[in-house]
């Protein structure tokens, strides 16, 4: 059960034919490509007019039929992977064109073997898809904006509800460590509701998961053994903000809470070559029937890393040994010292 | 009449839980007479507890390990005389979707006194929950059959159980230690535990993990009859001209 980060922030997808932009796109973008060819074509430019109307005759056709087959098929299309779709346009244009050929060569002069439509087709179909995918790639920041906003990591209500009852427990009994537990869910909340678009730095998060460890502490007390190991953990690296309570909230809410006996997280954060590595662990039983909310934050965190680092980020989870293991790879970016 | 104090016991995995409880209660002894008579910090304790301590009332967390709050008040209704049960959850929105249509008593936490005082002098009058509500409540399988012995509760993790087979009036639910008898209908378990265990015969249902093979009896009579091999247990189990089929299935 181990899973990467994909390789690309943004998934190359064909466009949506049916979207009238997109249509609108095709059309002018081939009929700029006709009308470029008329002009290389007629050698006084004053002819360019005999050639265009020449070469509309063969382009417009086929740029007609390829739309509606494109409109009708689109559906289809969108749901191939993506290189089989660009297959599968280039085939369908390449059929078009050889359709086109047979039935129009006894009405229009072609003067060219029918393979020499195919090379102009299959240049200009490529092209356009090439254009569609950058276009793509270039709009996706801005959706990756309003993404990483709707992916902020959300808090278990079940953890709110059940620290605010513990606290109160403390009140009559411990006046002091309730004050202290209510400060830690305090800061805890403030980085919850906080925009946390930007990086923040390692030693931050690492005391944000501190103070969440504190409130759990108090709700499971000896069943919730903690290991640190973060001394060599570069405390100056930038993250993204909640990059690793999410999972130790994982941690307890599927290794420890499920237990009666005491269990053990861990938690080891460390630099080498000019990666951060952060590696958690809990225990693990295979009976856990709580997958989906698991998944739900691990693909959180994943997406965020993506949104962040791209490709250099990776996060990898490894079951073993009766371990849940969580291992995130970051680039080293230093920010100011903390 | 003068009625002798409620007696409670408190079933929640969370000790700082357990503790604002007991102050709760403790402000509520007022108005309602009560005794706290036991705590225990998940279901299966909250049982041998109970197996050996008359209660009244059992406040129970839902969301336990071991055994949930849900499955441990399946188990309490086998009990001579079972305790009126009072679910408490933090957060839970598929059991208080379920207590709100039943109209199960629950309490969300953090707990407000009155709220309590209002749960326990309700008690009393209280009807007890049906097994039918309890089993609805359960959105998941058991993790252990209970069988009834001498006003006791025995608890049989379901990993244990080699097969359940229908008698005349019991289910009798086999480990490689010993035989227990069971109150409910085969086709409830069957139903409940249909990804564990396959039924080989009318009256008889096989753990898949413990089955060891297949053996087709030789001699008179029995006409290539096919019978379950299992593990821990020496019995061999008639598998039926119906179900022959699963010999196939496990085959492959």
């Amino acid at each position: 059960m181990a899973s990467i980060v994909n390789q690309n922030a943004y998934s190359s997808a064909l466009p949506n034919f049916r979207n009238l932009g997109i249509l609108l796109r095709i059309l002018l973008i081939v009929n700029l490509a006709a009308f470029a060819a008329a002009a290389v074509k007629s050698v006084p430019l004053r002819g360019i007019w005999n050639e265009l109307l020449e070469i509309s005759a063969l382009v417009e056709p086929l740029l007609i039929l390829s739309l509606i087959a494109l409109m009708a098929l689109n559906g289809v299309l969108n749901r191939l992977p993506y290189y089989l779709g660009i297959l599968a346009v280039i085939a369908l244009e390449l059929l078009l064109t050889a359709l086109l050929y047979a039935a129009g060569r006894p009405l229009i002069a072609m003067d060219s073997p029918l393979g020499r439509y195919w090379l102009l087709v299959s240049i200009v179909t490529g092209m356009l898809l090439v254009y569609f995918d950058l276009r793509g790639r270039a709009l996706s920041p801005a959706l990756s904006e309003a993404r990483l906003q709707a992916l902020q990591a959300r808090i278990r209500p079940h953890f709110l509800f059940n620290s605010i009852n513990a606290v109160l427990s403390l009140i009559r009994q411990d006046p002091k460590r309730a004050e202290v537990a209510l400060e830690d869910m305090s800061d805890l909340f403030r980085v919850l509701m906080a925009d946390n678009r930007e990086l923040t730095p390692l030693a931050r998060e690492v005391e944000l998961c501190r103070q969440y460890l504190d409130l759990e502490q108090l709700r499971l007390g000896e069943r919730l053994k903690l290991d640190w190991h973060i001394d060599k953990m570069p405390h100056d690296a930038l993250v993204p903000p909640l990059v690793l309570q999410p999972l130790l909230e994982n941690a307890v809410y599927h290794g420890i809470e499920p237990r009666s006996e005491p269990g053990v997280i861990s938690i080891n954060i460390y630099a080498a070559r000019g990666q951060v590595h952060a590696v958690l662990r809990n225990p693990y039983r295979h009976e856990g029937s709580h997958h989906a909310g698991n998944k739900m934050a691990l693909g959180n965190i994943r997406e965020r890393l993506q949104l962040h680092f791209d490709a250099e980020a990776t996060l990898v989870t490894k079951v073993a040994d009766d371990t849940y293991q969580v291992h995130i790879v970051m680039p080293y970016m230093k920010g100011r010292e903390p | 009449m003068s009625e002798r104090p409620l007696r409670v016991v408190i079933v929640d995995d969370e000790a700082p839980a357990r503790n604002r409880l007991r102050d709760l209660l403790a402000d509520c002894a007022q108005a309602v007479p009560l005794d706290v008579v036991g705590e225990a910090d998940h279901g299966r304790s909250a049982l041998e507890l109970l197996s050996s301590r008359a209660a009244d009332v059992v406040l129970l967390d839902i969301r336990m390990p071991e055994m949930d709050g849900i499955e441990t008040a399946q188990h309490l209704q086998k009990l001579e005389h079972p305790p009126a049960v009072i679910f408490t959850t933090a957060y839970d929105a598929y059991a208080i979707r379920a207590f709100e249509v039943h109209a199960v008593d629950y309490l969300l936490k953090p707990i407000r006194t009155a709220r309590l005082r209002e749960a326990l002098s309700r008690v009393r009058s209280a009807k007890p929950l049906g097994p039918g509500v309890l089993r609805e409540l359960q959105p998941r399988a058991r993790a252990f059959l209970s069988a009834q012995e001498r006003g006791k509760v025995h608890l049989i993790p379901i990993g244990d159980v080699v097969y359940l087979k229908a008698e005349l009036k019991y289910v009798t639910a086999r480990t490689a230690q010993r035989e227990y008898l069971i109150e409910e209908p085969l086709a409830k378990l069957d139903h409940e535990y249909a990804e564990r265990f396959v039924r080989v015969h009318r009256n008889c249902l096989v753990a898949r993990d413990a089955v060891r093979g297949f053996e087709r009896l030789e001699g008179e009579g029995n006409e290539g009859q096919w019978v379950v091999l299992l593990e821990g247990c020496d019995e061999k189990i008639e598998v039926s001209r119906r179900q022959q089929h699963i010999v196939r299935e496990f085959a492959k």
